[in-house]
Order: C-alpha cells, then structure tokens, then sequence
C-alpha cells in the first residue's frame, strides 16, 4: 500500500497534474481570501472555506479521474493486479495519494491563518474546524472521483461523472425540503442526513462532533469498498 | 509444478478458452503456442491470476491462485502482451516501485537491481524516462520487471512481437539464458520461435488445447516428408527427370523462373533419406548449377490443419 500511495504521488508531480492543481485552487483561494478577507477586514475563514469547497469540488476531478482509468487503460493494473498486492491496498494507497495532494495543497493556505493572526482575531478552535471539516469533506469527493475512475477506462468520462455525482451529494441538502412527495415525508430528513454539505456545515460553524467526522470517514470507507468490489466484478465478469 | 485444471472463461455465451487442462512442469521452457485470438492470452491472464475463470482452477504446487492469491502470485513473474510501465518514471524508479510491491525487502533492493539489469542488459538505461526508451529496451525493462522478486516461474505473452529481428534474436537468446534456472511459458504464435526456445509446446486453437507434446513429436507426426525449395540453372524437364530418379524423392514440381535461365522446384523427400548431396552430385554431373537449396519449415499453418483435421476423422 505505502509503495503504490508513493509512486502515485510522485506520478502527480512528475506530471503537470499536482502543480495544475495546485496552482489554479491556491490562485482562486487566494482572490478569495484578498477580497473576502483582506479588502473586508474579516477574520471570519468560514466564508473562505465555504467558497474553498466549490471551488475543490470542481478542481477534484483533475485530481482523481486517471487514478485507476489510466492504469486500466495502459494495461499498467497488470502489473499491480499479478503481484502481491492486494486490490484493497491498491485502491487505499491512491486513495491516500489524492488526499496527500490535497493535504499539501492546504498547507500554502496557512498563509491565510498567519495574516489573520497578525492582524486581527483569530479563533483557533473555529479555524481548527474548519480545516478538519475542509479536508474530511474533500477525502469524501476524493473517494468518490476514485470510484468513478474505477467505472470508465476514459477519463473524461470518469471526470464528468465525479463531478456529477460530488454536485449531487453538495445539493442533497436543498433539494430535500423543496422535495414534497406523498407517503415519503421522511426522505428531506434522510437526505439532509446523507448530505455531505449539511455535515460540513457543523465544521465550518466552529463545531466538533463525532458524528460528523464518523459519518465522513464511513462515507469514504463504503465508496472504496464500492471502487475494490467494481475492480474485482471485472475480473470475473463474462461479458 | 502449475497445474491448469479445466480452466474455462465465458463472455457472453462464446467461450475465449474452454476446458483448457495442462501442465507446467518445474524448469521446462513451455511453447504456448497459438493463433492470434486463439486465446492465449486470457488463459496466461488466468494463469498469473489478473482475471479468474468461469470454471476451473489453477494450482501452483498445490495452491490455488483464487484461495492464495499472495502466496502463488508472489511466485509468478508475468510480462503481459503490452509490458505494464509506467511512462512517466525512470527505469531505476520503476524496478524499485516494482521491488516494494513484490515484497523484495529494502536491502537486497540494490543488489537484486542490478543482477536483473545485468542480465536484461539495461544498466545504461537505468537513469532515463521508460517514455524515451526504444521499443526494444521497453521489452527488457518489461521482462525485468517480471524478474523481480526471483519468482519460480516466469511467463511471457508474446515477447518478441513488435520488435527487429536483432532484437528478437537477443530476446530469445534471454529467454534461453532465463531457462536456465526458472520455468519458462513463452506465448507466441510463430512457430519457429517456439521450436527455437522451447522444449515442449502446447497448442490451443479456438480457446481449446489441441495438442501438448514435445515439439519433435508433433511435427513429426505431421510429416513424414522433407520440403526443400531449390533453384537450378538448367532445362525443368531434364532437371526434373534426374531428380526425381534419386533415391528418396518423393515429388517435385517446378515453380516457375525467378532468376533468368533458372528454374525453381518444390522436391520432397522422405524425412530420413537426406537426397541433398545426390542432388547436388547429380545435378554437377549434368553441368546444371545448383544454385540454392532452402529447406521449408513446417509451418504454425500445417500442424493447425493437421490436428483439427485429425480431430474431425475422429
């Protein structure tokens, strides 16, 4: 697991692919910042980081759509599926990979923290949450773009899906209450229940709960089991 | 030491192999050897376990691939049709990512790397991006890979397809040196490849094996005759005649002129009387230069027709 989740983040930047990334969500974070932040004298990250996951949740296909599509495509999951590596593993270590991507991407934006540090008040817990809430929430997108990945040996297709899909989950949450089918009064509450947005929310407002970041961590576990079940479906399938 | 035991695989409901039963012994250089489409490389896919069979199992020393697939997998090197790299690393790069997935432990890395490169000759090449390399050094950075981890058996899909013929020649004289002390199943559909490499082949056409034996034996059993071409600069009848008096000769006939006042001729002969030194002597003895003698191969085509022929009758 830990040789596959290293050549897989090293594939991100021996390719433009890490630094494309990269660079266009740290620029757009950066506008944000400037003008939410800087220009209006706030503190307030929330708003940033509210803004941040759009921005994420249209940047995470680039970031996950050849993960396993490439593999498949350049019969590389030859290699990987015939060695002693269990498909598990393979699917956990890019899995990882991504969010390590992600996590280093963040690490610029501390930038940000300090700013508001020197020049105003922050609340550590608040940004502590943020972060925590950010990063959870952009795994989840990332083991759904995994999935997608998984399904199609084209890319685009797997990036257009991924996008589709994490779209949905964000707009879970509104669409439950406009939603007003007879004899199913019960499914706004489910899908505000399921949506990642409405977890999000918690941490973003500064609140820690077990719950949410369970919730989170077993959303990622099911979709990767998903994405190992579609790989090993493949291999026995006979059509 | 690999036993495939009924090994079937279904799309839809047409068969790529069926029923597909042999052995690979311990240390032998096996011939898989089939047309293109045959399904040679779904069964060499099934036997390295990348897919798994509709029905039937394979077992090596007794493990099944399916129920141990760490324990058999970790004992197969396997260089698939389209060698599995990764474009965007450095030789050296890539053998070590495959090292760690093959649980080659961290210090023997470094000497285990360079026995392999040593042997596939690649040692030049180890700093440079696997995308620049010819296709020919792709092919042995492929087979190196397969290496990796010294497992027991080593499988080949079709290793010299692609490649030029001093390049093929390198590789098949790596795939002997490879023999040497691992088991070897070579896929190939060219006959002569196999007869070169191989000791024992076996034969699938149409997802079925038809044959398994010792190469000897099964182009034995085909013909019984010699075939050679010659070209002899003299009149056909005459030629023809002094020929076909010779002891052994079993049928000539002329194939038209492809030199100027020469004339090519199909002879057969029975495959243990050698008629070549008295066609020679009878041809010096006529004053008609005899200008080539090139013995025909029996080809992949001929031991195809043979065996399912041979099927039907039966």
């Amino acid at each position: 697991m830990v040789a596959v989740w290293k050549r897989e983040l090293q594939a991100y930047f021996f390719t433009p692919i890490g630094y494309v990334f990269m660079g266009v969500f740290l620029l757009v974070g950066g506008y944000y910042f400037a003008f939410g932040n800087v220009n209006r004298l706030s503190s307030d990250l929330g708003t940033l980081f509210g803004n941040l996951t759009s921005l994420f949740m249209l940047l995470v296909p680039i970031l996950t759509m050849r993960v396993l599509s490439e593999e498949r495509k350049n019969k590389t999951d030859q290699l990987l599926l015939t060695s002693p590596v269990s498909v598990g593993s393979m699917v956990v270590g890019k899995f990882l990979a991504s969010c390590s991507v992600l996590l280093i991407t963040l690490i610029p934006t501390l930038f940000y923290v300090i700013v508001i540090a020197v020049y105003g008040t922050p609340y550590w817990g608040e940004i502590f949450t943020n972060y925590l809430g950010f990063f959870l929430m952009g795994c989840c997108y990332i083991a759904i773009g995994v999935l997608m990945s998984s399904l199609s040996e084209n890319q685009v297709s797997a990036a257009v899906l991924t996008f589709a899909v994490n779209l949905f989950l964000q707009i879970l949450e509104y669409m439950g209450p406009s939603l007003s089918i007879p004899y199913m009064s019960w499914l706004p509450s489910v899908f505000s229940w399921l949506s990642l947005y409405t977890r999000y929310y918690d941490f973003s407002a500064g609140m820690l709960s077990l719950a949410n970041v369970l919730y989170f961590l077993s959303f990622m576990a099911v979709v990767l089991f998903l994405t190992v079940r579609v790989i090993d479906k493949r291999r026995w399938s006979e059509g | 030491m690999i036993e495939i035991q009924n090994i079937s695989k279904r799309y839809g409901n047409k068969y790529a192999v069926k029923n597909a039963t042999f052995t690979i012994q311990k240390g032998e250089i096996l011939g898989f050897l089939g047309r293109n489409g045959a399904g040679k490389s779904t069964t060499m896919n099934i036997v390295t376990g990348y897919i798994s069979a509709s029905e039937g199992r394979v077992l090596l020393d007794g493990h099944d691939i399916l129920e141990e697939p760490r324990e058999v997998k970790r004992r197969i090197g396997y260089l698939p049709e389209m060698p599995p790299l990764y474009m965007d690393m450095t030789v050296e790069e890539y053998l070590r990512f495959v090292c760690a997935i093959k649980d080659v432990s961290k210090k023997n890395v470094r000497s285990h790397l360079d026995d392999i490169c040593e042997l596939v000759s690649i040692q030049d090449m180890r700093k440079r991006l696997i995308k620049n390399l010819s296709k020919g050094y792709k092919q042995r950075v492929g087979m190196a890979q397969a290496l990796v981890g010294n497992p027991e058996v080593v499988i080949m899909d079709e290793p010299t397809v692609g490649l030029d013929p001093k390049q093929i020649i390198e590789i098949r004289k790596l795939i002997k040196q490879l023999g040497e002390d691992h088991t070897v199943v070579l896929s190939s559909h060219i006959l002569h490849e196999v007869a070169d490499v191989c000791e024992r082949v076996v034969i699938i056409n149409k997802g079925e094996i038809v044959a398994q034996d010792t190469l000897d034996h099964l182009t034995h059993g085909i013909s019984e005759t010699f075939r050679m071409m010659i070209r002899v600069a003299g009149p056909a009848r005459e030629v023809q005649g002094a020929i076909r008096q010779l002891d052994g000769t079993r049928y000539i006939e002329p194939m038209g002129t492809k030199e100027p006042d020469t004339v090519d001729f199909l002879v057969e002969s029975d495959r243990n009387i050698d008629i070549r030194k008295p066609m020679f002597n009878a041809m010096a003895k006529l004053g008609y230069p005899l200008l080539m003698v090139r013995p025909l191969d029996v080809e992949l085509e001929d031991i195809f027709l043979q065996l399912t022929s041979d099927k039907e009758e039966a």
